[in-house]
């Protein structure tokens, strides 16, 4: 049949066969993400633009949600609450899963596979049963904390109470994801090529200037990467301070993150309007500070 | 999976390699004493619920927290757990079983499907799409599951498991570790080869790729398991009829009948609520255990490249 063909339109026919299979092999994953990423995402900037009254329905507003948002003092506070718990609880948490890791790595330590599992072991606790847990550990009826003050006679600390919410909040985050980025940091130093340990060992560097002068460096994309998570999953932060409002009702208000306040818009207000807004912006504001983020690191790496 | 040629990242992983290659390293009582102490940290809380779910309301606030009261009765604990509102908390754990079993399933097929195809094939827009997919792992979950929902409420999927099923299935990070993931794995030679022999694309993928991919399609599954199990946000807004609620918006709507009966009608939730929170996690500390190294590779393989 194709005896007459020569061999370069054949070969070209080849490719462009091998460029459609590539279609086919990423379509699915692509139909599924414009369907449930950038339709929700477009409808949403969509509705974000119309405002719904009493009289006169809904109504073509334009950019008028978002000037509301930007001016709207308790998205404001939410944003800056979210900011600091960012900059607190982050580089603690990522300070401790570093060195743990580098304590891993080290070879310095009996049971190191205990440990390592132990302190991965929260991250398989959804964090739901992980803020009811703390809730009750927190709390002054029956939590332990409060009954070991009791029994060596000093007031125990509000937990719940405004002043520790947040640090109350940290805890709980950090105890569910530092193992998590543990095993991030660690995989990556297992990866380092051993050669280059035993070169500075010969020049006679120590274990701790291994660690600061090889280890650290190598570990620079690792780190961005629990940076970006990090970025992500604390300025959307909302199981945590949902489950522990139960509580506390007057400390965490339902403006208490940016994410509870879209919730509380969109489902106890029915402002889905602004609520979508919100919910933009929020997203705006996440995608923003994850690229100063790397652009940061790319820049002091060059 | 163990006749195959693990991929890199894998390998580089295990520990033998090191600590054979390093004898001369002392070990440090100081270091692993602090190392337990941060232990005890971690596990502590867990050992509080395991002890809190053995108590009798009584006991949880008349008695020591960290340690067991007299009454043994955590079987009387859990089978009210179980009878609780006819059955109800056996019906969340189905749900949340089947969510995350659906989710992760197709999750990870379509992450192994679509990364095998950006890393193996040239085709127009290769690299563009792959950017803006990449690019979209920085769209945090839950400021997309507002807009999700307005958008599922105007089809009518609202209050249905396809409500929680769906937005699942979209994983960019699984696709970009499936395309790291692949072109380690997947040598271009063997592909080639297969072509010669005639083989189809589509049969090269299940019958040569998919088997070089395993490690990296289950760490996928493993990730995308562990979010549907753990979601929280998305069913609560999704769904109203609690027969359909997975395990954690169920423990959380007793918990709120809990806390809002105080020492009366709600201290017969506490109970439930504590040792349902129990229960729930003993399956995923297992299954985290056992399959511990997979996690370590997949998220290896996604911390040392850029």
């Amino acid at each position: 049949m194709s005896t007459v063909t020569t061999a370069v339109p054949r070969r070209q026919r080849a490719a462009s066969r091998r460029a459609a299979a590539g279609y086919l092999f990423v379509a699915p994953f692509l139909v599924v993400f414009v369907a449930m990423l950038v339709v929700p995402l477009a409808y949403a900037g969509y509705l974000s633009l119309f405002r719904e009254q009493l009289i006169g329905g809904t109504t073509f507003a334009g950019l008028d949600n978002y000037t509301r948002a930007l001016s709207d003092d308790r998205l404001l506070g939410g944003v800056a609450r979210v900011g600091a718990f960012f900059a607190i609880q982050v580089p603690l948490m990522l300070a401790l899963a570093l060195f743990f890791a580098l304590a891993l790595d080290s070879g310095a330590l009996w049971l190191s596979r205990v440990l390592r599992l132990g302190i991965f072991v929260p991250y398989a606790v959804p964090s739901v049963v992980a803020a009811l847990m703390w809730g009750y550990l927190y709390g002054p009826d029956f939590g332990p904390i409060a009954q070991l003050f009791d029994k060596v006679g000093w007031a125990a600390p509000n937990l719940l109470g405004s002043d520790l919410m947040l640090g109350s909040l940290a805890n709980v985050v950090t105890w569910e994801f530092t193992g998590y980025n543990m095993i991030i940091l660690y995989a990556a130093l297992r990866a380092i090529p051993t050669e280059l340990y035993e070169a500075a060992a010969v020049d006679g560097a120590g274990a701790w200037r291994i660690a600061w002068s090889i280890k650290i460096p190598a570990l620079r994309p690792a780190l961005l990467l629990t940076l970006i998570f990090s970025v992500i999953g604390s300025f959307q932060l909302f199981n945590e301070p949902q489950l522990l409002q139960r509580l506390a009702p007057n400390v965490i208000d339902s403006a208490y993150t940016p994410n509870l306040y879209a919730y509380s818009l969109a489902f106890t207000s029915q402002d889905v309007n602004y609520a979508a807004a919100v919910s933009f912006l929020l997203g705006a504001v996440i995608v923003a500070v994850s690229y100063t983020v790397q652009l940061a690191a790319n820049r002091r790496r060059s | 999976m163990t006749t195959v040629v693990a991929p890199t990242a894998v390998r580089a992983t295990t520990d033998e390699r090191r600590v054979a290659k390093r004898p001369g390293t002392r070990r440090s009582p100081l270091l692993t004493l602090a190392m337990l102490a941060f232990l005890v940290y971690f596990l502590l809380p867990l050992f509080w619920l395991v002890v809190a779910s053995t108590k009798t309301t009584g006991d949880l606030f008349s008695t020591f927290g960290l340690w067991f009261a007299d009454d043994f009765s955590l079987p009387t604990n859990v089978r009210d757990v179980f009878a609780a509102e006819n059955g109800i908390y056996a019906r969340w754990l189905l749900n949340t079983a089947l969510y995350a079993v659906v989710s992760a399933g197709g999750a990870a097929l379509l992450a192994a499907l679509g990364g095998y195809g950006f890393a193996k094939f040239r085709f127009r827009g290769n690299n563009a799409l792959f950017g803006i997919v990449l690019g979209s792992i920085m769209v945090p979950s839950t400021a997309l599951a507002i807009p999700t929902y307005l958008v599922f409420s105007k089809i009518g999927l609202v209050n249905t498991p396809w409500a929680i099923i769906l937005p699942s299935l979209v994983n960019p990070f699984g696709l970009y570790l499936m395309r790291v993931y692949a072109e380690d794995a997947v040598p271009d030679g063997l592909i080639e080869a297969a072509r010669i022999d005639g083989a189809g694309e589509f049969r090269i993928f299940w019958q040569v790729a998919m088997r070089l991919l395993a490690p990296g399609f289950v760490t996928v599954l493993l990730f995308t398991l562990v979010a549907t199990w753990n979601n929280y946000f998305l069913p609560l807004i999704m769904l109203n009829n609690p027969s359909l609620y997975p395990v954690t918006v169920g423990l959380a709507n007793w918990a709120a009948q809990a806390s809002m009966g105080g020492g009366g009608s709600g201290g017969g939730v506490l109970p439930l609520v504590v040792t349902g929170s129990m229960l729930s996690i003993v399956p995923l500390v297992i299954a985290f255990l056992m399959l511990q190294r997979y996690w370590q590779s997949g998220l290896g393989a996604g911390g040392v490249k850029q």
